[in-house]
């Protein structure tokens, strides 16, 4: 290729890749308000039912607490929690955290612990278990993640927080119990953490502090 | 151009077929057709990129010399499937969400960027995009066809979740049996159903090339 050429090529790569950019940039912008809008609705239906049968008046997603990692809580990454009140009291806390011993992959767990410490709902955000066996987890597949509903550290008793098949009181799932196990052990390890950090949990709602304000 | 609009399509549903004959873009072929759904999702998206990019490439196919052509081809084809992220994330958020990874990968189906490479840069900018319109299409009914067989096999149901396509409330589809035949969802029942339709396929094309030879052995011209 003579320097002509590559000048040339340099050039039409150039033109090229702007155009490209461009178009992405526009899409970007055309969509960007639907996506946030979708996100934050998406949220908000994984979060409400871990909320069933409580009263609250703020906003669910408003009062975001990020925790960096590392903490106490299950996984390795960034755990987030969502502060709900009634009256400026507190009324439950909802944990984002990852179980890490899955079968394939960290499942994105909501954890929903109420001020007595007691779980208030557990859903499965995102998973990537054996379809027909491991994602029966999901709430919309079994009933299986309603066993926590209304569980707490002293109900069962530490050595029954564990599936049926390793003496604990959990039900496992046919043909999978990698998958129930992880769930088990990271509500467990989330209720520990509650327990041990309540008061800074909801203490840093005060407008200050770490809280983002529904940054994003 | 002259070949008329319906020897395309036939050639690219069937003759040709992306995924049956030339064996192309595999990887999201066998990883998403778990169900019909998915398979429609994914078939949709390759189809817009796969006629956006023939048309882009064609449309510049004066102005690049062959020796940049592959980069070109790979910028255009990775814009174009960026933009279809944005879009199915804005419209179809459930879809998109149970997709995941495979509509970014969309970029290294190399069906895309062999129909840039054989057709696009050298036909006009019209035929090019009936070309990925009908080899997209081609790609698509595969899709959808061993998702649908392989949701019926795996889950006993059919057409499960199209409410992530047209919205509205969680739809069932029809659920002919409760559970099923778990290797079909798992990656081995992928090739399985593959190799069916694959074996179907050159079955049917044997005996109709059979018939044809029978009766009148001098129209025999064409393959």
């Amino acid at each position: 290729m003579s320097d002509v050429n590559v000048a040339k090529g340099g050039i039409t790569l150039a033109v090229i890749a702007a155009i490209c950019t461009a178009l992405v940039a526009l899409t970007f912008a055309l969509t960007r308000d639907r996506i946030v809008a979708n996100e934050k609705a998406w949220l908000e239906r994984n979060l409400l039912p871990a909320l069933s049968g409580l009263s609250f008046d703020s906003g669910i997603t408003e009062s975001k607490l990020t925790v960096p990692a590392p903490h106490d809580l299950p996984g390795t990454d960034d755990a987030i929690i969502y502060r709900v009140y009634a009256a400026d009291a507190p009324v439950a806390a909802l944990f984002v955290v990852s179980a890490r011993d899955g079968y394939s992959g960290p499942i994105r767990l909501l954890v929903g612990i109420d001020v007595n410490g007691a779980v208030t709902g557990v859903q499965v955000l995102e998973h990537r278990e054996t379809p027909g066996l491991g994602d029966r987890v999901e709430a919309g597949k079994s009933d299986w993640v309603r066993q926590f509903d209304g569980r707490s550290l002293i109900n069962p008793t530490p050595d029954g927080w564990a599936i049926k098949r390793d003496g604990g009181e959990f039900d496992q799932l046919t043909g999978a119990s990698v998958t129930p196990r992880a769930i088990v052990n990271a509500v467990r390890q989330t209720l520990l953490y509650f327990a041990a950090n309540e008061a800074s949990v909801f203490a840093a709602s005060e407008p200050a502090a770490q809280t983002e304000r529904n940054a994003e | 151009m002259g070949i008329p609009f319906f020897e395309r399509l036939k050639t690219g549903l069937w003759d040709e077929n992306p995924g049956l004959v030339q064996l192309l873009g595999l990887c999201p072929l066998l990883a998403v057709t778990t169900t019909f759904v998915n398979g429609l999702g994914l078939g949709i998206a390759t189809l817009t990129v796969l006629m956006a990019s023939n048309a882009l490439v064609s449309a510049t196919r004066r102005w690049i010399q062959p020796q940049i052509r592959i980069p070109i081809y790979v910028l255009i084809i990775a814009s174009l499937v960026t933009c279809i992220e944005l879009v199915f994330k804005a419209w179809f958020p459930a879809l998109d969400r149970s997709l995941g990874i495979f509509i970014p990968l969309i970029v290294t189906n190399c069906a895309i960027v062999a129909r840039a490479e054989i057709f696009a840069s050298r036909n006009p900018l019209g035929p090019s995009i009936v070309d990925g319109f009908v080899m997209g299409s081609g790609f698509a009914l595969l899709l959808m066809v061993l998702g649908a067989f392989r949701e019926l096999l795996g889950q006993g149901s059919l057409f499960a979740g199209l409410d992530m396509v047209l919205g509205g409330t969680a739809l069932r589809g029809l659920v002919i049996a409760d559970g099923g035949w778990l290797l079909a969802i798992l990656p081995p029942g992928a090739f399985f159903s593959l190799a069916l339709a694959i074996a179907a396929k050159n079955m049917l094309d044997r005996r109709r090339a059979k018939a044809r030879r029978e009766p009148v052995s001098t129209t025999e011209l064409t393959r």
